[in-house]
């Protein structure tokens, strides 16, 4: 546990010695704070609620988080010091969880400061402050969720551009598993069971099942073994393809 | 403390190291020599566990690494090939991060970073990034992360390569003051420092071990790159 501690912490604070933490913090905080008003019409329902802020989140994550993820192991490959790494007396999960929790822990940062949203709908109204948290909670697992998917991309490469690309493309997968568009294609020419299969593994139908304010078992064990699945291939591809 | 049996390596249908064995005790300084793609660092990279070997073991302080990984790596320091470090940490980041690893916290780390720094002459650069950093500082960060935790065996992948002659005499100078407690591995492509630091010789070419002696008896059979180049040149002539 403590050597976990002391990767992650190596992990973030690499983050912030470089620019690459102040320009994601900078356009995350500017897409989650324009795009609601203008393009998911914040105002015009004029309903106190943060709906509109938290359906935007897993689109807004399908750029965003590749771009964290993709430097996790491809930059350890690339730049030689996975061989570091290996010889120190860590395991393989120690490394991969570690790496993992400093990523989710960034993202989880970036949620935290997008507090204002929260100050402005309490002050424009009366919010339900549960179903906001549920929501903000939700919007963790989901970003914890994409950041191991993205984890299993960049242990595949030592190209950071080709991880990106790799767990954009994922995401995408993901997301549009839950959107009509899919699910009425498959409606119309598979039994009503694949239908509702493919709709359980979106992002989407997730994060819609949480941010009506019901954290269930279902969502939880979706992303946790989304999250522990995706670890478990990180740390097999990782020991396939260190020394290439 | 080394031990090495019949460690065999393939990448595909290529035999990088075809059956190596050899030992190294206590207070031996071992000189790793040969061509470039001999499988000098390939043996080194399975002795330090980062490779599986395709067959054969390694084994250090009596642990062996693949069925005794974390044992084995506590009791190792490792300098890998182009003293790979995080480029966007300090080198007192990335040190205090490395002694963490190795389990040293509070008076004991701050004490033993500072000795480590002084010993391999960082003190001016230790605040600074190390992408900033020649390729000579680079290399003495590598060597300090090596031996941080004063491990038992050092496995020191080209630790000179880089450096200005006098940087090397001070390595050559560290080594041989660590050598009596310790066992050693470097590989070089210097023959004069096999001279100059080794107690002991090994030359390699295709994977195979050629030479396992002392640096005298090398020296007895003429002038040592013209011996290197004999006993190398052999084999690549031997096996096409």
């Amino acid at each position: 546990m403590k050597n976990v501690w002391t990767l992650a912490t190596r992990e973030l604070s690499g983050y912030f010695s470089t620019p690459v933490a102040y320009v994601f913090l900078f356009f995350y905080l500017v897409f989650m704070g324009v795009l609601p008003f203008a393009l998911a019409g914040f105002y015009e329902r004029e309903q106190a609620d943060l709906v509109p802020f938290f359906q935007l989140h897993p689109w807004l994550y399908l750029f965003l988080i590749p771009a964290v993820s993709m430097r996790l192991w491809a930059e350890e490959r690339k730049s030689g010091t996975i061989e570091l790494l290996m010889t120190l007396p860590v395991t393989m999960g120690q490394m991969v969880v570690g790496k993992f929790l400093a990523a989710w822990l960034f993202t989880g940062i970036a949620l935290v400061l997008t507090f204002p949203m929260y100050w402005t709908v309490n002050w424009l109204g009366k919010p339900d402050n549960g179903v906001i948290l549920a929501s903000y909670i939700g919007s963790f697992l989901l970003a914890g969720g994409y950041l191991a998917v993205g984890s299993l991309f960049s242990a595949m490469t030592k190209n950071q551009v080709i991880a990106f690309v790799l767990t954009f493309v994922a995401g995408l997968g993901l997301v549009f598993a839950g959107h009509p568009l899919v699910l009425d294609w498959i409606t119309t020419r598979f039994p009503v069971a694949i239908t509702d299969a493919v709709r359980s593994f979106s992002f989407l139908t997730q994060m819609n099942t949480i941010s009506g304010g019901v954290i269930d078992v279902r969502a939880l064990t979706y992303f946790g073994s989304l999250i522990v699945a995706c670890l478990i291939g990180s740390g097999i591809v990782l020991d396939m393809k260190k020394a290439t | 403390m080394i031990e090495i049996k019949n460690l065999t390596k393939d990448f595909g249908t290529l035999r990088a190291v075809d059956g190596i064995t050899f030992s190294v005790r206590r207070g031996e300084v071992l000189g790793f020599l040969g061509p470039n793609g001999a499988g000098k660092s390939t043996t080194m990279k399975m002795l330090t566990g980062f490779l599986a070997p395709t067959s054969g073991t390694a084994s250090i302080a009596g642990h062996d690494i693949e069925n005794q990984p974390m044992a084995a790596k506590k009791k190792l320091g490792y300098l890998p090939e182009g003293a790979p470090a995080y480029s966007d940490m300090t080198p007192a980041g990335f040190l205090d991060f490395v002694a963490r690893i190795r389990g040293l916290s509070g008076d004991a780390k701050r004490a033993r970073i500072a000795e480590v720094v002084r010993l391999v002459h960082l003190e001016t650069v230790l605040h600074q990034s190390i992408d900033t950093l020649s390729k000579g500082y680079k290399r003495r960060v590598g060597l300090a992360q090596a031996i941080l935790h004063d491990p038992e065996v050092l496995v020191l992948d080209e630790p000179t390569d880089g450096l200005d002659p006098n940087q090397k005499h001070e390595v050559r100078a560290l080594i041989r003051a660590m050598a009596p407690n310790k066992a050693i591995v470097l590989s070089t492509h210097i023959l004069e420092e096999v001279e100059a630091v080794c107690t002991r010789a090994i030359i390699i070419a295709r994977g195979k071990l050629l030479f396992d002696g002392t640096p005298q008896e090398l020296l007895s059979r003429g002038p040592l790159d013209e011996v290197f180049r004999k006993i190398t040149t052999q084999a690549t002539a031997a096996a096409s």
